[in-house]
């Protein structure tokens, strides 16, 4: 363990060190949830007044998991390159764990979130959404989560196609159902019942809701058991599913 | 210090019924010897680097085995990564980190402590012929820099046997032959065993002690470079001759002590066992016999005289006509 923690730790601070030389990125990193609601934001709330309920509570929920999901699925991008030039089969060739070296890139893309859902929950507090400590630190907890699946698949998938013109459709192929049936944007229970009931498979809708539902202090066993139990299910596949590429010997 | 026996690899190309197995391996026997440098030679898809990627513990053999430092390849695999270096030949540094950086990182993932992966990093840097780049990207480096640079991530650690998968494709000829000292200094300043694959043939008689041919998968042979040149038929002596009423002259006079002699308008060629000791005799009784030489030359077999001999194609030939496994499954 104490080895697992040293070798991701080291490949951790790698991929910090080449993030803050770019800083174009860190910057846009930080400024897309500001931008989202104090640019997109406005936009709901006529909708959101039907609801009842402050605004910013119903919106931050959704931007949280948004920006999870969405900002963690480019993360194999990088990997690409760095297996194009070789990092990758370096590192397999050393005595690190595999487990470490998709680690050590989670922690990196783990950290930009949690900046960002700092960002984006302080943003909402100054705006007026309602403060429910627990329920925060709970959805926050849940995003990172569902974050570090989406890297990790993002990473193994990556690894398997080792191609930017394959993951960029994919990425967009996955991505438009999820935005659509997910209630990132509005809650879909806001919609006829036919696209409420279809996006009850979708295993993000449970998340949000379960994050929607903590931010307002509402913890239906039901629903924060969902999102928990689907968050959980996710992030434990598509960890298996990234190591399982980083051990598999044409990586 | 390697022993491979029996180690085949075999992978899958297409899909569904296209789906066909192509033995990229076909069970190879190797020994190499601590101290030794070995040069793995043979035409681009040949096997040279599926085998060093099953030596190096990056691809699972599909059937035999291998023990590399002691260690076996498929159960002590990170046992097997202690012990070695391995130079890739895509590289191994992102373009976009400082050079320094990524040796220390590297040598740390083999469980040194910074302090250590520094001084050992720096010290190699001024072996290396690198000083002053600890803080430049590998992209502001050139092909011959970043070569040494891989070199220098590949022995951080130390390592007592060193894998170099074609080190020095894509160099020019001052790099190339920069970098062949530097190869030839892994043995001499650090005791390290060497295993470099190439296709390049002076590269393999310069650097190596011992040469192990692959092609298609088989080894074709394995012995110094002198002694597989002496299983070609000798050195070739080629006479350029003043007049056409002397070619047959020359040829009687050559045929003597050559095996198989060729007459293609004044130049008569053929092989001799030991030219050194021939040609002079041979010089007399041309001169005896009244045959004036406009030319006389003597080549040496070359490695790619050897790989006609033993496969029936010259290496350029062989490069022309492999399948490829780009693109296929294992």
């Amino acid at each position: 363990m104490t080895t697992f923690l040293r070798d991701s730790g080291i490949v951790f601070r790698r991929q910090i060190r080449m993030n803050l030389r770019n800083p174009a990125w860190v910057i846009i990193g930080m400024l897309q949830p500001v931008l989202y609601l104090l640019l997109f934001g406005p936009l709901l709330e006529p909708v959101i007044s039907q609801l009842g309920g402050n605004k910013y509570t119903w919106f931050v929920p959704g931007m949280l998991v948004q920006l999870g999901i969405f900002g963690a699925f480019f993360a194999g991008f990088s990997l690409i390159g760095e297996w194009r030039e070789g990092v990758i089969e370096a590192e397999r060739v050393t005595p690190a764990s595999r487990a470490a070296l998709l680690f050590g890139r989670l922690y990196r893309d783990l950290l930009q979130l949690f900046v960002q859902a700092v960002i984006l929950v302080g943003l909402g507090l100054a705006l007026g959404m309602d403060f429910n400590a627990a329920g925060i630190v709970l959805g926050v907890v849940l995003t990172i989560l569902l974050g570090g699946a989406c890297a990790a698949a993002s990473n193994a998938f990556a690894l398997t196609v080792k191609s930017e013109d394959v993951m960029a459709p994919v990425i967009n192929l996955v991505m438009m159902p999820v935005l659509l049936l997910s209630g990132i944007l509005l809650p879909m229970s806001f919609g006829a019942a036919w696209l409420d009931n279809l996006a009850n498979f979708m295993p993000i809708r449970h998340v949000v809701d379960a994050v929607r539902g903590a931010f307002f202090g509402d913890y239906d066993l039901g629903t924060i058991g969902w999102g928990v139990g689907w968050t959980v299910a996710l992030f434990g596949l598509a960890v298996w599913w990234g190591v399982s590429v980083f051990r598999k010997e044409n990586a | 210090m390697i022993t491979a026996r029996g180690l085949v690899q075999t992978f899958h190309t297409g899909q569904g019924r296209k789906k066909t197995a192509v033995q990229a391996v076909n069970g190879i026997d190797l020994d190499v010897a601590e101290g030794e440098v070995v040069g793995f030679l043979g035409p681009n898809g040949a096997g040279k680097t599926t085998t060093l990627r099953m030596l190096t513990t990056l691809l699972k053999p599909t059937a035999g085995t291998a023990t590399v430092a002691g260690y076996d390849v498929a159960t002590q695999a990170v046992d097997v990564r202690r012990s070695i270096g391995y130079c890739s030949q895509v590289g191994s540094t992102f373009s976009g980190a400082y050079a320094g950086d990524e040796v220390v990182d590297h040598g740390m993932l083999y469980g040194m402590s910074r302090k250590d992966a520094v001084a050992q990093g720096q010290a190699l840097f001024e072996r290396l012929q690198l000083d002053g780049l600890w803080r430049r990207m590998p992209k502001n480096m050139s092909g011959g820099q970043k070569r040494r640079l891989d070199i220098a991530m590949g022995l951080i650690h130390s390592p007592s046997l060193v894998f170099l998968d074609e080190p020095t494709t894509g160099l020019d000829p001052q790099a190339r032959a920069n970098l062949w000292e530097h190869i030839a200094d892994l043995r001499t300043s650090q005791g390290a065993t060497v295993f470099l694959t190439t296709h390049y043939l002076d590269e393999a008689d310069a650097l190596a002690d011992r040469i192990v041919i692959i092609d298609r998968g088989d080894i074709v042979a394995s012995d110094t470079a002198d002694n597989l040149k002496a299983q070609v038929a000798g050195d070739l002596v080629a006479l350029e001759v003043g007049s056409d009423e002397q070619v047959p002259v020359a040829r009687d006079r050559l045929s003597a002590v050559a095996e198989t002699v060729e007459v293609e308008g004044r130049q008569v060629r053929g092989r001799v066992s030991r030219a050194g000791k021939v040609v002079p005799g041979l010089l007399r009784d041309l001169e005896a016999a009244g045959v004036s030489l406009e030319s006389i030359e003597i080549a040496r077999p070359t490695l790619d005289d050897v790989f006609l001999t033993l496969t029936g194609r010259t290496l350029r030939d062989a490069e022309a006509d492999v399948p490829t496994t780009e693109g296929a499954e294992l």
